[in-house]
């Protein structure tokens, strides 16, 4: 028998989205600050309307569903699941007021893109967009890289059980400190001394290579959120490839893998533990598939020889496949460039280091080196099982922060969320073929929406189907959120309607 | 006899109408020829759009190519040469010029002007051995077609008066938010 629900759950989950809402029009200060400062009069308006109508529901929300009662589990992950759709409505009233976007839907998706760290973008003339609502754009994915749920909590919150839930539902497992909130703000510390490295690692690199000192910061705090929060974005229409710079492009590759690595990682680097990086499975799992993969990658590009010179080999097929691999997308080629050039090989490649994706508790999207990890694991222990006599006891250890005794729970989990991942990809896949799209590209397309890449081979353009751009734009967001928070959504709603 | 010079005519017309059809067809050939080299020649003159080079980079790979848009973002000086980045409205491509050749810019493409707009003739590069694989173009001339201007912001009146509302609404809902939490304690 399906429970219906009661108001309760409706007011609570009311009551938290209102402070979710309020929290994201208070960062939209942020770009209201910036705008101010360069004199830019439209996006000032825009952004006043952004902030307004977020503050108005917020505070709405909040009154007519006040509580203080905490959050279950389930209201937790419905919070998380719709605090996405909410941001993503939100967030996209300044870009759409910006005239930058054909439609309502595609600053949405440029949104959804951004909260999601994906990458994927269908921004018009992005070249004369403002300042402001480029650093909006940047920021978003900033935001979104941190846990929009959590990161809005952490501002009024001072200390909740319910919070954890939020903190799971938004695909993060590991708890760092024994506090959620905690935790949440240690993301926030290192995440903002990582930007204040990265800024300005890059803008002194941006001056050397020629760029007026206010862009090359402004470009340098752009380019550093959608590394480290492996987004991808770019302020300009070219995205890297506008530097033309090689020492541009190490910078970058370090924010990528920084942004890849998990933040318990992190926290025991930060506290002098440097042998963990050598120890954990994560790290170890990301080498490995690096190098098989990548050899695949190379091996395409040799077929071809697409790239005749080493450094030009490094600098555009190392670097997509890192970007690639990182879950971050940031291209120094041109999107028909994947399939005019790049060959099968190389791009089967590139769309299997998508699927993968970076590590658990970061930035990343995809499958997760930690679940591949623990999946490999389990194949050694049931080879191991077979090869041994029957009467041997086998038992399988991995090192993730601790050493931990591999065992069933974690393998299935694993492995679901693995098929789950394997499905969306598919299943984008095929609707990209039903948009009339070739296989290859549709399926590169789609890993790169649902692994939370931002990759493009042409597809993701102002014209292709709307269709297309809402399958995307769920892609991106069940992928994000790992499947658990969405599956909840919908079971609520199936007990709203049919519950008794 | 008779018959024997009106075959001699006939021989003759039969000639001359021969000739002139030579004379024709040499004719028609001049012109072929010299409408093909004008249309080779201005072929090459046109520009190429960037669509074109980016979907067709192996064909124009290494090729003298016509290229023109706006110039957007920085100029970025390195040494004697500079990149500058061309948009030509679909995509941007990186041309890489002679210090010289880029001096007479004087605005480029943001948000607040468009920028210079600008015919570049030079090479092609699919994957620029001297850098690092970029598709680019090494420019051999540069020709500044129009000068850039400043954007006007064009700012609504619903814009302004909605922006205001929600601020004057946002302003109440905080003073009673402060009134009550003044109650309250």
């Amino acid at each position: 028998m399906v429970l219906k629900p009661h108001l309760e759950d409706f007011k609570i989950i009311g009551y938290y989205l209102g402070k979710i809402i309020i929290g994201i029009g208070l960062f939209m200060l942020i770009p209201l600050f910036v705008a101010l400062g360069f004199r830019e009069i439209a996006p000032t308006f825009d952004f006043l309307i952004g902030i307004g109508i977020s503050f108005f529901l917020g505070f709405v929300l909040t009154k007519i569903c006040f509580t203080d009662k905490d959050l279950n589990w389930m209201q937790g992950m419905i919070i998380v699941s719709l605090s996405w759709l909410v941001a993503t409505i939100i967030g996209s009233i300044p870009l759409y007021l910006s005239g930058h976007f054909k439609s309502y839907l595609d600053a949405c998706f440029e949104s959804m893109s951004g909260f999601a760290t994906t990458g994927l973008t269908l921004v018009q003339d992005l070249d004369h967009l403002s300042y402001t609502h480029n650093l909006w754009r940047h920021l978003v994915p900033f935001l979104g890289g941190q846990g929009i749920a959590i990161v809005a909590l952490s501002l009024f919150v001072s200390g909740s059980s319910g919070a954890f839930k939020m903190y799971v539902g938004e695909a993060r497992e590991e708890k760092i400190l024994p506090n959620v909130i905690h935790t949440a703000r240690f993301i926030w510390v290192i995440s903002i001394i990582y930007l204040l490295i990265g800024t300005i690692s890059l803008g002194i690199t941006g001056i050397l290579i020629g760029m007026k000192p206010q862009n090359a910061f402004f470009h340098g705090v752009c380019i550093f959120m959608a590394g480290f929060d492996t987004a991808g974005f770019a302020p300009q229409s070219q995205n890297l490839l506008y530097y033309h710079s090689f020492p541009f492009e190490i910078v970058t590759i370090f924010i990528m893998i920084v942004g890849t690595l998990n933040f318990n990682l992190h926290y025991h680097l930060w506290n002098g533990n440097y042998k963990e990086i050598f120890k954990n499975i994560e790290t170890r799992t990301l080498l490995s598939s690096s190098t098989l993969i990548f050899f695949i990658v190379a091996l395409g590009l040799k077929q071809l020889n697409v790239y005749p010179g080493l450094v030009m080999f490094f600098r555009k097929g190392f670097f997509q496949f890192i970007s690639g691999h990182s879950t971050t997308g940031f291209q120094t080629i041109y999107a028909q460039q994947f399939i005019k050039d790049w060959g099968a090989l190389a791009l089967g490649g590139i769309i299997c280091a998508m699927a993968l994706g970076g590590c658990a508790c970061s930035t990343a999207g995809g499958i997760k080196m930690l679940r591949l990890g623990i999946i490999l694991k389990a194949l050694k222990e049931d080879i191991r099982r077979i090869m041994l006599p029957e009467k041997a006891m086998v038992v399988q250890r991995f090192h993730h922060i601790k050493n931990v005794f591999l065992d069933n729970k974690q393998v299935r989990s694993a492995l679901l969320i693995t098929l789950c991942y394997l499905a969306l990809y598919f299943t984008g896949a095929l609707i990209g073929m039903f948009c009339g799209y070739p296989f290859l590209e549709s399926l590169f397309e789609s890993t790169s929406a649902a692994a939370n890449i931002g990759f493009s081979c042409g597809i993701t353009d102002v014209s292709m189907p709307a269709i297309l751009k809402i399958t995307y734009m769920i892609q991106m967001w069940a992928g994000r959120l790992e499947f658990m928070s969405i599956f909840t959504l919908l079971g609520f709603i199936v007990a709203a309607v049919k519950g008794k | 006899m008779m018959e024997k010079s009106n075959i001699k005519n006939q021989i003759s017309k039969l000639r001359i109408k021969n000739q002139n059809h030579i004379n024709n067809f040499d004719f028609r050939f001049v012109i072929l020829v010299f409408a093909f080299c004008i249309l080779s020649f201005s072929c090459f003159a046109e520009p190429v759009s960037s669509s074109d080079l980016i979907n067709n980079a192996k064909q124009y790979d290494g090729k003298e190519i016509t290229y023109k848009g706006e110039v957007i973002g920085d100029i970025m000086a390195r040494g004697k040469f500079a990149w500058i980045n061309v948009n030509d409205t679909k995509n941007a491509i990186g041309v890489w010029a002679a210090s010289e050749l880029v001096k007479g810019i004087s605005t480029t493409g943001s948000y607040t002007a468009n920028g210079d707009i600008v015919e570049v003739k030079g090479k092609f590069n699919r994957a620029c051995i001297e850098h690092g694989g970029d598709l680019d173009i090494h420019a051999e001339s540069l020709v500044i077609v129009q000068k850039g201007e400043k954007r006007e912001e064009i700012i609504s009146h619903r814009k302004i008066i909605t922006a205001i509302a929600f601020l004057i609404i946002c302003l109440t809902l905080t003073i009673i938010y402060f009134i009550r939490l003044g109650y309250g304690r």
